[in-house]
């Protein structure tokens, strides 16, 4: 019943961009009617995913088979996929509302139709993403998943910069589907069946395995965005509309942790070196990406460096609990899988938030530069508001949801000191995370003050109002949302016990709620929510009466201060971006001064990804002058490429 | 009865003995430099006077500048909960506390930086600049310190872990670890309450100050309530360093917060010697002092491990 409830609502989903078609293209009805079904599905969705009793194992659940030519389709839930299909009906859902005010048809009648159309196929494919369970229906659903994704990445087609990133997301997705066939392919061959989670392959030669879990990674790690497989994130969020951003980074980047979170276990317990090798990559990808968010001046770049940050930490913590179940112990399981999952969730929450206000930013100044803005927060009160709460989630501060799923992973890496085992390593993590912790702070002190305080520095800032209500009502949830997990954590450890439980069925887990009470955690942030709640009335009353706000800031006795006078922030991070100047590798025309009396001089400095940008970019170019001479069998006639499918089906067959 | 009291303590420590230390560190200079001094309690004084007088804010701020030195107060005096300031535990003790307190902290950070970049000065955004990039390198050291820390003791919580039953025994590997851990930990602590080497809090130039320049465009009470938090600041960092250096015992507990009391004020005499002897460091060192900061807690790790 469950199951028939789900797939219904994922083929409403999925539909939910079809009626926008037969509309004519300036007409709002059919956003209107997407909206709504997308709304109401994501809800009876939600709902049957809450309220449900989800059998614990796929196998026991509602199992739908369908045939095909390439073998059947099979559907089923567990309760690891019943905690990732959470947010993809959330963000659909949000976006979708959020959509009507920002991506209207009236005013983009040329891609609106185009747009909702994929957004309904993207988001009813991840949902099947998550109910697939077997091979061939997982592999058809990510397909349709990472192709209406490309095409909601370049709703925008008309410009270049859009072309062009859109094109490395190409690359990028087709070289994580490569790798998918194969691991796919390689299962199939070991376990005899096509079916998945759970996979029975033990028994497996290390080699294989091996193979089975590396490409698995790189598949993934792709869609995830893990360093250094995380060169098409940054550009395509930017140059995408900010709802698409939000639901690729708040949902579609959790797909790549889920196949992880799947690919750890597909042989019961994993070796040792699987999980070294995941805090490795998590950190990496935690601290890199978190230097590289610190120095963009482009805000939607920004946020996407920081999802590159937020997936190492979800990485480190399930690496924990990967290694927990080599080495038998059940407490870094709970610690460093529930905290992931929890981070996931989190980062569902807060970066569609920043997203969806980053996209009110643009709606009001129509600028990513934030060293064009300044003064937005008395220009747009309620976008301020949204956005320094989501900074301060994502900044992991308390009272707010980013500051508990970190704490969990803290915890786990903490409780590998007390153990006398191998693993003490695992616990140098924890300066790393301090420190990125201290820069992801800085980044968006940075972030808000830059954008919303001070005084503007352009016109466009100067004029700049809130968004209309469609934009605002699903930050405000998303906002609230954010509050209630940080400040009634325990409320979710049920959700979460369940979960970890359902990971690796043969492991006995330990609850949550043995090892932490997160009610102290609600504890600490009620004082905290009552005191800001009671400030906020306070400060009202007092600005009407003692406070006297009559003239400007100190400036030193300076007679002309302008606002392009304000420190920047690229100002404000130039002494962290000269001691990680190796890490940023940035592309500085330096000021040259010539003579005594200088003609005017010019400085620019920009910071494109490095490694796209020193690495893969000039290796692809090379490689591509060296495969010039193969150009002969690119003739562009379609007729002469289907005599090579036919040629080498035939000597596919003649091998056989 | 007993918890009563030592929470009662506890909590009139927290609220009434920060200002008293700010005195000591200013007589101790004072006497450094041969003069007399402001009274002891002049920091108090201070405190009433600016409680009492009219806001005056610049017209470019918003509501952050007005909301930020509260939630400073109110970040550092729930973290303040959590450390022990005497023999018995804090009030406040959980299973993962040390974390919440570390973030506590940097709540305060958050919105300390962000009223100050609401003036739009550049003044104050050189000193969020110096603020956000000298904690880069402070938290990590304050981690290492705490990697220590539940190493020997084994627990997660601040109360248990610097409350520890058996003690470190003088002479052993963990004393010679702990010993790396309190010097770290001091340059912490300076680093973090903005004092010599890392700032001048008695500078006059609004170029070369830290924390100073942050709150130079408030006053009255905002001003007030910036001082007070940055002095609660002080001592909860100053008693987390004494629990590292001092075995207190449970069972003697007026002796040990007697010993606690003291101990606070020698590390407020200590600073205060340490500004009068030291001048402060070019600002591109400090970075250089931190990392020292932690590679003095990472070999006290390695020494455990």
């Amino acid at each position: 019943m469950n199951m028939l409830i789900l797939m219904i609502a994922a083929a409403c989903i999925i539909c939910s961009g079809v009626p926008g078609l037969f509309f004519r293209r300036r007409s709002a009805t059919g956003q209107r009617l997407a909206t709504m079904i997308n709304v109401a599905a994501a809800a009876i969705g939600m709902a049957a995913v809450l309220f449900h009793e989800i059998p614990r194992v796929v196998a026991g659940g509602w199992h739908p088979a369908f045939s095909l030519p390439v073998g059947k389709l099979a559907l089923g839930l567990d309760d690891v996929g019943a905690w990732f299909l959470l947010p993809i009906f959330l963000i659909s859902a949000l976006g979708s509302i959020y959509g009507l005010g920002y991506w209207p048809q009236r005013k983009h009648p040329t891609d609106g139709q185009k747009l909702r159309l994929c957004w309904g196929l993207m988001s009813g494919a991840m949902v099947l993403v998550v109910l697939a369970a077997n091979s061939v229906a997982f592999l058809i659903a990510w397909e349709i998943m990472a192709l209406s994704g490309y095409f909601l990445l370049t709703t925008e087609d008309g410009r270049p910069e859009v072309r062009q990133s859109g094109w490395v997301y190409f690359i990028a997705t087709h070289l994580a589907t490569l790798c998918l066939i194969v691991f796919f392919v390689l299962l199939r061959v070991y376990s005899g069946s096509f079916q998945l989670w759970p996979t029975d392959v033990t028994g497996l030669p290390a080699g294989i395995l091996a193979a089975l879990f590396i490409l698995g990674l790189i598949g993934f790690g792709f869609k995830a965005g893990l360093v250094p497989l995380h060169v098409w994130l940054p550009d395509g969020h930017a140059n995408a509309p900010s709802h698409v951003s939000a639901l690729f980074s708040g949902v579609m980047l959790n797909m790549g942790i889920y196949g992880i979170v799947r690919v750890v276990v597909i042989a019961g317990t994993p070796p040792i070196w699987w999980g070294v090798v995941l805090i490795s990559a998590g950190v990496l990808s935690a601290f890199l990406g978190m230097t590289w968010a610190l120095a963009q001046k482009d805000f939607k770049r920004l946020l996407a460096y920081s999802s590159i940050e937020n997936i190492g930490i979800i990485t480190a913590g399930l690496g924990l609990a990967v290694l927990g179940l080599s080495m038998k112990q059940p407490i870094w399981v709970a610690l460093g899988l529930g905290g992931a999952l929890l981070h996931t969730l989190n980062h569902s929450l807060f970066k569609p938030l920043l997203f969806m206000g980053a996209g009110g930013i643009i709606h009001g100044t129509n600028t990513r530069d934030m060293e064009s803005l300044g003064g937005l927060a008395a220009r747009m009160p309620a976008v301020f508001r949204l956005m320094l709460l989501g900074s301060a989630a994502i900044a992991a501060l308390p009272p707010l949801n980013g500051f508990v799923s970190e704490l969990l992973i803290y915890m786990g890496f903490f409780h590998t000191l007390q153990e006398a085992t191998a693993a003490r390593w695992a616990a140098w993590v924890i300066p790393v995370l301090a420190m990125v912790g201290a820069v992801a702070l800085m980044t968006f002190v940075k972030f808000t003050a830059t954008c919303f305080e001070g005084q503007p520095r352009t016109a466009a800032a100067a004029d700049a109002r809130d968004p209309g209500a469609a934009m605002l009502c699903p930050m405000v949830l998303l906002a609230a949302a954010c509050a209630l997990v940080g400040a009634f954590p325990a409320l979710l450890t049920g959700l979460l016990d369940h979960a970890i439980a359902a990971w690796v069925p043969s492991h006995r887990s330990i609850p949550l709620a043995g090892i932490i009470n997160l009610w102290w955690i609600t504890a600490m942030a009620l004082p905290l929510l009552i005191f800001a709640v009671g400030m906020a009335l306070w400060i009202r009353r007092w600005r009407r009466g003692t406070c006297e706000k009559s003239i400007g800031t100190w400036d030193c006795g300076y007679a002309a201060p302008g606002s392009r006078m304000q420190y920047t922030g690229s100002s404000l991070i130039q002494t962290m971006a000269r001691v990680f100047r190796r890490i940023l590798w940035r592309r500085e025309q330096p000021v040259e001064i010539q003579g005594v009396f200088p003609p005017t001089a010019g400085y620019a400095c920009n910071t494109p990804d490095p490694l796209l940008d020193r690495v893969a970019e000039p290796f692809l170019k090379r490689v591509g002058q060296m495969l010039e001479s193969a150009r002969i069998l690119q003739s562009g006639a379609a007729q002469l490429y289907m005599l090579y499918i036919l040629l080498i089906v035939l000597i596919l067959l003649m091998i056989r | 009865m007993k918890t009563v009291i030592a929470i009662g303590f506890q909590v009139v420590l927290l609220a009434l003995l920060p200002p008293l230390l700010l005195g000591i560190i200013n007589k101790t200079k004072a006497w450094f430099a041969g003069r007399r001094g402001p009274p002891l309690l002049q920091v108090y004084y201070d405190l009433l006077r600016l409680m009492k007088k009219n806001v005056v804010i610049s017209s470019t701020t918003t509501w952050v500048f007005l909301a930020a030195p509260l939630v400073g107060v109110i970040s550092v005096v729930l973290a303040g909960l959590m450390v022990p300031l005497g023999p018995t535990v804090a009030p406040v003790h959980f299973t993962g506390d040390l974390i919440m307190f570390a973030y506590l902290l940097a709540l305060g950070r958050f919105f300390t930086t962000l009223a100050a970049l609401d003036t739009g000065s550049s003044f104050e955004g050189m000193g969020v600049a110096r603020e956000l990039t000298f904690a880069c390198f402070s938290e990590p050291a304050l981690f290492l310190a705490l990697l220590v820390l539940v190493k020997l003791s084994g627990v997660l919580s601040l109360s248990a872990m610097l409350l520890p039953e058996s003690h470190v025994r003088i002479g052993s590997t963990a004393s010679a670890a702990l010993v790396l851990v309190a010097v770290s930990l001091f340059v912490v602590l300076l680093a973090e309450t903005s004092r010599i080497p890392v700032d001048d809090p008695n500078t006059h130039l609004e170029l070369t100050m830290i924390h100073e320049v942050m709150v130079l465009d408030n006053s009255g009470p905002l001003l007030g309530a910036q001082i007070y938090a940055s002095a609660v600041k002080l001592m909860i960092l100053a008693a987390f360093l004494l629990h590292v250096m001092l075995p207190l015992d449970p069972a003697l507990v007026w002796r040990d917060r007697g010993i606690m009391l003291i101990g606070l004020v020698a590390v407020a005499g200590i600073i205060g010697s340490v500004e009068s002897l030291m001048a402060r460091l070019q600002l591109r060192f400090v970075p250089t002092l931190l990392v020292a900061a932690c590679l003095l807690s990472g070999f006290g790790f390695l020494l455990i491990l």
